[in-house]
This record gives structure tokens, C-alpha cells and sequence, in this order.
């Protein structure tokens, strides 16, 4: 069977305010943080059928949306591991290490960067500069920043995220009741 | 330490709150603004000398003084928090910290700017400033600060922050608007320029963060005041986000003017290199600037102190001087390699390249295939040429100044560093000495 794609009434609540901070005929607008809400609602990646899920959303074409999520990096277009570990590697962060870190998560969780373990748990993937570069260097574990990484912050780090096993996205849910206005 | 008119009261506990920011002197500048005309407000920004802190150094007043205000057309301002350059992070710390300080900056711009409705546009990887944002927006309007008839004024504005998705070349402010509208950021050509036909086509103001925040001091002050804070046409005060080989890296505000010497050496500021090594090279704004050797980061290239400001680090053009930039300042000591960091700053642009250039798209890719040449130790001795030739066919021939960006970097390193490379190409078993070296591994194949 497959599956409904529709936010629940919370999200949607705040996917409409949203569309509202824009003009009238300017929804189309509202279609990167509603992106994040639907990468957010649907494990973590958008599906073709998000995608389109989020044009009917804002009255536009599927194409308007895929041609938008494939431009940005945030947006994954197929299936990532509940954590998604993103370390930076420009300039600074590769200054102070960054390449040690990717090394050792690489050997730590055994896959490659770009890959995600078997069990679903991390997918690893290396970013480009995450603008806290005077904390290098730096990881990026849904909205959290991890600064000063060390590989035995990295262990710490590892283990913590998969003693809870939860998911975790760059807009994370706990906000999604924050704000009404 | 100088004097501190953005930062004064980031270590106060709780200060990311209304009262508590309130309660040091914070939303003065708006209740004295709001008392002011508008068009005397452009004034105070015009006498105060503030130039955009984003990067490009433009005149903030002269930028406003642009916007067109045709009958009945809404115009905008939009806060640039796309901050994304490498090494640049005071942003992200002055958002964070200072939620209420941006807040405040952008009811008395958008009030001297008769915009009704506001954008802040932040990096979608900053979701977690993102929401300390919204939560100081929605103290704002519990407290009558924004929204309808704000304190009794009459003027009315919503303010609302929208997150990109990742994406650097978002910074440029074409490229900006082009996301703000839920679009690719391929930046536009200009004219017309935004102060005409920006988001929405209509009239609009993009500003940085730091610039928006620095019209709080400017109306508390008075433009003349602020003026006097600097030197020549380098005027108040500037974040500088230090990072790399040194001992205190963070985000200092300084009078324009310090010398680099006492930023990098300091106690209060950078500390000095890591470690007690040799400083070897420093980009001094931001990943873009060009690259400039110990000597040429301390003293111009007439023997005179180098100072932290936009003309004295312009000194010397770029054959012996570089930009403020951004204010991102990236210190590379002895034990670094230049040659592997262009490598890495030539992938950073690659993979940020919008693509809607040739000489950009292209030209990116082949710098990072020739200098990955190189650093793999399969460099030849004409490469260093070819890298020189590459990099002159991007700059200025593009629609953004991405190209620009990218290009500037590799001829930096060609011009002070050409000696470096040229080891790397006789002695290729020399670059395994060097240990900051990421690796290579699902990058692009080296040129054959």
C-alpha cells in the first residue's frame, strides 16, 4: 500500500501561517520552509510524492518544486539515515582536522562518505562551510552543531545518538508549535 | 579593547530576551527613531559613514538613498543572513546572541525605509537561530514593537525570517531574492537592481546583518558621533570572525583602523599563532580576498603598518593588498600548505558555482581539477600557467561576483606562493609531508 503523504494538522497549521508572511499570488514563496517541514514530516528525504504533495500545498507545479529542492544541498532527494552526520570540510574546519574526523567516523560506523550504515541509523555526508569556523572543527547533526570535534567527542557523539534512536531533522519538531504569528 | 557597540552586552545572562535587553538600554534607538522623519533617519546613516558589512563595502546611505518609491507599490527590506563565506561566522554569533539587537535594527531601517513588511533571510543550516529568531519576533510583537501602530506611532510592520536551503551562492543579493521567491538562487542580471525591481519586482533594500545591526548604535549616537569611531572613510566599529592557526579564534568587534599586528598578536584579540609557530600567510576577509604572505598581511608593500580597514588592506591593489571583505580572518601558519588550501577553497567555489555561467561553471571545475593535479603529486610545470589563465578568463565575466570569488584566490596564491607550487610539481613526494590534507576520495578525477 502506499503511503499518504500529508502533514499532520500541526505542521500543516504552521505550513499556512507560513504561506501567509507573503503576498497575495506570492505563495510559491513559502517553498523552502515548507520544504524543511515536509523533510521533516516524511523520514527525513523528499520522494517524489512529497514533492508534489508540497506544490498542491502551494497551487504550483510538481516541476517548480523538484527543479527547487534539487538546487540546494539541505534537500535530500533519496532516503538518509535517521542522523544524518555533516561535517564541514572548507578552509578552516580542514585547517584543524576536518579530515581525520571524516576518517575516523568512516572507520568508526565501517562506510564510505555518502553512504548510510545497515541499520539505517547514520548516513555520512561531508558539507561545505557551516559558518563556525572560529569552532572547527564542526559537525552538523539535524539543527545541532557540534563544535571543537575531536574523534573522541565523535565516539561520544555516535553513541549518544544511538542509545535514543531518534530521528533527527534540520527543523527539528519540537518547534513546530513555537511560533503564531 | 575598543569601543563595543554591537557586542557590549553579549555576555549578559538572559540578554537573548525582551526585558532583559530592554532593561540595557535595548529598542531606545526605535523609540527615538520613530520620533524622527524618516528621510532623516537615511541622513543619519548617509553622515555616519557605515558601509556595508557583508562584504562589498558599499555606502549603506547612499544604497538606501536608491530606493525607488513609486505611489503605491510596496517596497521591502531583506536582511542578508545567508552568511556563508568560509572563515566568516559573526553572524551566526550576533543573531544568535543578539536576537533582539537584529530585531531592533530592522523596525528602524525598514521605519526609515517606509517598508510595511519585512524578510530576514537566514541559511537554512542555521534552523537553530532560526527559531531563536522567531522567538524574539514573537516577543517583539507581544510587546507592540512590531505589528500594528508600533509604540503608538502609527507605522505598522511585520517582520518575518525565512530559511534557504544551502546554498552560498545565496548571499549575492539577486541570487537572495530570487530564493526569498521560492526559486533556484541563480542570481539576475542587473540593471535593474533591486533598489528598483527586487523581490517581487518591486523596490528593495538587501542588507547585512551586521549593518542592519550597526543603524541601532548610529541612531542612538548620531551619524556624526559614529563617524568620529574609525579612520578616513573606514568608519565605526567591525565584527572580525578569527579562525584558523591561532590561539584565541572568535568574534571580535574592533575600531576600523586596529592594526593587524595587534589583532593577530594581542592577548585581548587572536592571541597570536598556535602554538608559537611562524604565521606564514592570512586571508584577511573572508575566503574570497586574496591571500597575502606574513610579510604583506603586517606592512604594505610601502613599509607602513597594514590596519584593520577596508582602504589600508586595500593598499597595493591586489598585487600587494587584499580586502576587508566579510571580515572573515583565516590564519595559516608554517606548517600549512597553501597549495592544498586553494585546492580546497577552488572545491568550495566548484561546488557552489549556481551554474548559470560558462566561464564560472566551467572555469571552477577546471581550477579544481588542475590544482587536485597537483596536490595528488601528478602536477606538471605548466599548470601553474594554465591555472593563471583559467582564473583571468572568470574574472569579470560573469553575471555575480562568484566568478570573481573564485578566481581571486588561485591568482593570489599564483602571485605570493609561486614557489610552492612550483616544489610541489619537482617534488611531489613533498606533499605527503603536509598533514592537513583531506582526502581526495569521491571527488573529481584528477585530469589525465
Amino acid at each position: 500500500m502506499s503511503k499518504e503523504y500529508k502533514f499532520s494538522d500541526e505542521t500543516l497549521a504552521l505550513a499556512q501561517r507560513i504561506i501567509k508572511r507573503y503576498p497575495e499570488g506570492k505563495q510559491k514563496s513559502a517553498l523552502l520552509p515548507l520544504l524543511h517541514l515536509a523533510q521533516m514530516e516524511f523520514d527525513g528525504w523528499l520522494s517524489a510524492p512529497a514533492m508534489d504533495y508540497v506544490a498542491s500545498l502551494l497551487k504550483i507545479q510538481p516541476i517548480e518544486v523538484y527543479e527547487v529542492a534539487s538546487f540546494y544541498t539541505m534537500f535530500n532527494l533519496k532516503p538518509a539515515g535517521k542522523c544524518l552526520i555533516e561535517v564541514c570540510r572548507t578552509g578552516p574546519c580542514w585547517l584543524l582536522g576536518a579530515e581525520d574526523i571524516v576518517k575516523h567516523i568512516e572507520k568508526k560506523l565501517n562506510i564510505k562518505e555518502g553512504e548510510t550504515t545497515p541499520d539505517g541509523m547514520f548516513t555520512l555526508k561531508t558539507v561545505e562551510c557551516l559558518a563556525a569556523c572560529g569552532t572547527a572543527p564542526i559537525i552538523q547533526v539535524g539543527e545541532t552543531y557540534h563544535e571543537n570535534m575531536t574523534c573522541e567527542k565523535v565516539d561520544e557523539m555516535l553513541n549518544d545518538y544511538k542509545s535514543k534512536g531518534e530521528r533527527k531533522t534540520h527543523f527539528d519538531k519540537k518547534h513546530v508549535n513555537a511560533n503564531q504569528h | 579593547m575598543g569601543k563595543q557597540l554591537l557586542l557590549e552586552h553579549v555576555n549578559v545572562p538572559g540578554i537573548e530576551k525582551l526585558d532583559v535587553y530592554r532593561a540595557h538600554g535595548g529598542y531606545k534607538a526605535l523609540e527615538k527613531a520613530l520620533r524622527m522623519k524618516p528621510d532623516a533617519l537615511v541622513e543619519e546613516v548617509k553622515k555616519s559613514g557605515l558601509r556595508g558589512r557583508g562584504g562589498a563595502g558599499f555606502p549603506t546611505g547612499m544604497k538606501w538613498s536608491f530606493l525607488a518609491k513609486p505611489e503605491g507599490v510596496p517596497r521591502h527590506l531583506v536582511c542578508n543572513a545567508d552568511e556563508s563565506e568560509p572563515g566568516t561566522f559573526k553572524d551566526r554569533y550576533l543573531m544568535s546572541h543578539l536576537p533582539h539587537l537584529l530585531v531592533e535594527g530592522m523596525i528602524v531601517s525598514s521605519f526609515a525605509l517606509g517598508a510595511n513588511t519585512s524578510y530576514i533571510y537566514i541559511r537554512g543550516e542555521l534552523l537553530y537561530v532560526y527559531h531563536i529568531l522567531e522567538k524574539a519576533i514573537a516577543e517583539a510583537y507581544a510587546a507592540g514593537l512590531l505589528g500594528k501602530n508600533i509604540l503608538g506611532s502609527g507605522y505598522d510592520l511585520d517582520l518575518y525570517v525565512q530559511p534557504g536551503g544551502g546554498a552560498y551562492i545565496c548571499g549575492e543579493e539577486t541570487a537572495l531574492i530570487e530564493s526569498l521567491e521560492g526559486k533556484r538562487g541563480n542570481p539576475r542580471i542587473k540593471p535593474p537592481f533591486p533598489a528598483v525591481a527586487g523581490v517581487w519586482g518591486r523596490p528593495t533594500v538587501v542588507n547585512n546583518v551586521e549593518t542592519i545591526a550597526a543603524t541601532v548604535p548610529i541612531v542612538n549616537m548620531g551619524g556624526e558621533e559614529y563617524a568620529k569611531i574609525g579612520v578616513g572613510k573606514s568608519t565605526g566599529t567591525k565584527l572580525i570572525s578569527a579562525c584558523g592557526h591561532i590561539n584565541k579564534p572568535g568574534v571580535y568587534e574592533i575600531e576600523l583602523g586596529l592594526p593587524v599586528e595587534e589583532f593577530l598578536n594581542s592577548d585581548q584579540y587572536c592571541g597570536g599563532v598556535k602554538s608559537g609557530r611562524k604565521l606564514k600567510a592570512v586571508v584577511a576577509g573572508g575566503s574570497s580576498v586574496p591571500i597575502l604572505p606574513a610579510d604583506l598581511i603586517l606592512t604594505t608593500a610601502k613599509g607602513e603598518p597594514r590596519l584593520m580597514s577596508y582602504e589600508s588592506l586595500a593598499d597595493g591593489g591586489f598585487q600587494t593588498g587584499t580586502m576587508l571583505g566579510s571580515g572573515g580572518f583565516i590564519v595559516l601558519d608554517e606548517t600549512a600548505s597553501v597549495v592544498k588550501n586553494l585546492w580546497n577553497f577552488t572545491r568550495f567555489y566548484h561546488h557552489e558555482s549556481c551554474g548559470q555561467c560558462s566561464p564560472c561553471r566551467e572555469g571552477t571545475g577546471w581550477m579544481e581539477k588542475v590544482l587536485h593535479r597537483i596536490v595528488e603529486g601528478h602536477g606538471k610545470p605548466e599548470d601553474i600557467d594554465l591555472l593563471w589563465d583559467i582564473q583571468s578568463k572568470i574574472d569579470g565575466k560573469t553575471i555575480c561576483p562568484l566568478g570573481d570569488a573564485a578566481s581571486w584566490p588561485v591568482a593570489s596564491a599564483i602571485r605570493h606562493f609561486r614557489a610552492e607550487f612550483e616544489e610541489y610539481i619537482k617534488h611531489p613526494e613533498k606533499i605527503k609531508d603536509v598533514k592537513h590534507y583531506y582526502s581526495v576520495r569521491n571527488q573529481t578525477a584528477p585530469v589525465a
